[in-house]
């Protein structure tokens, strides 16, 4: 199965779900509060997303490890690296 | 470090590394890195070569190949040039046919990858008898150099209406991973660095199957693999950008990553 089958079956899955709530399809009389709850939920659950998805990304962002030792280090290797190479014979 | 340089504990062991390196023009670099390679794979004492595929620089880069080969010796220096710039699917497939070790090292040539991480790969590798073991720039001490936000801020006035101060290089990253995250599932943190071992067969298999191109040729790479059920291993790397505050991820790579993205969602 596909990324995208899977994507569509489980958001079916949760269509589905919703509708039976919100419109009661299947005629479960369940309390009006449900379908007052589940109702509008598709929206909360989109927004919360996109919130925590902004909220990861900037996290991650904040937090990313910039290495400047690395590139330290990496300019002092180059230095002797040439040198040792000069050495060797190399002709650049 | 210093008794692993006399003891060298792997020099019994019959697994062999090769290192794939395309190159284009990098008549600086390749001597920088062939230098550290040898450096490293000395001091752990792993047996190894590299493999130098340059695709017809007109730079010369391999003049000093052929110079470095003098240098190290014709069996840690091997050279399979190609005549012009032919894509990097292609210049794996080249080299792991001349490849002999049953290890293949993939990074690239122009000094983002530091082969220090080398030995923590094969160890990585050893560890979980991985399939393949991928640097990770998003995890542990991972990182990168030069993408530094507050750097970049003081730098902002001067391009601020460019795409790259808007989105510079570590949000688009950090939001282009997250996103392919989401819909993937990839079972990896990083998925277009390109810093990676592989068993050879493995390599083969997945390279045979890999159609995309450019950026997003990495990021099949290991989504085909967790497709396929090979077991990944991750190591975290720093990456230290060769071209600071220049994102090579510019607007015409965005349309290809999202294009590269909605097809893999679609197709593994």
């Amino acid at each position: 199965m596909t990324k995208l089958l899977e994507w569509l079956f489980g958001v079916s899955f949760v269509l589905v779900a919703w509708a039976v709530v919100s419109f009661d399809l299947l005629d479960l009389s369940l309390p009006q509060t449900y379908r007052e709850v589940a109702w509008p939920m598709p929206l909360y659950l989109l927004v919360s997303f996109g919130c925590y998805s902004l909220a990861t990304v900037g996290y991650r962002v904040a937090t990313f490890n910039d290495c400047e030792e690395a590139a330290k280090e990496l300019q002092e290797q180059i230095k002797e690296a040439k040198e040792d190479l000069r050495k060797k014979g190399l002709k650049m | 470090m210093a008794s692993r340089k006399t003891s060298h504990p792997n020099r019994d062991n019959e697994d062999k590394y090769s290192v794939l390196l395309p190159t284009y023009n990098e008549r600086e670099n390749l001597p920088l890195i062939v230098w550290l390679l040898v450096k490293y794979f000395g001091e752990s004492g792993y047996n190894y070569e590299i493999i130098v595929i340059d695709d017809g620089s007109p730079d010369g880069t391999l003049e000093i190949a052929e110079q470095l080969q003098k240098i190290y010796g014709e069996d840690k220096i091997l050279l399979r040039p190609r005549e012009k710039k032919l894509g990097l699917g292609t210049a794996y497939i080249h080299g792991i046919k001349h490849a002999t070790g049953n290890f293949i090292f993939i990074m690239d040539a122009d000094l983002s990858h530091h082969p220090k991480f080398i030995p923590e790969f094969i160890e990585k590798q050893k560890e979980g008898n991985y399939d393949l073991v991928s640097g990770t720039r998003y995890q542990g001490n991972g990182g990168v150099y030069g993408w530094d936000l507050r750097r970049k801020l003081i730098r902002l006035r001067f391009n601020f209406l460019l795409f790259s101060t808007v989105f510079p290089s570590l949000v688009r990253s950090r939001g282009a991973n997250f996103l392919t995250q989401v819909l993937l599932r990839p079972g990896a943190s990083d998925l277009t660095g390109s810093f990676r071992l592989y068993k050879k067969k493995v390599l083969e298999s997945l390279v045979e199957r890999c159609v995309s191109k450019g950026y997003v040729f990495q990021m099949e790479m290991i989504v085909r693999a967790r497709q396929l059920n090979y077991t990944i291993g991750e190591v975290p790397i720093s990456f230290v950008d060769r071209v600071y505050g220049e994102s090579k991820l510019g607007g015409n790579e965005i349309v290809s990553f999202v294009k590269g993205l909605l097809t893999l969602f679609a197709t593994t």
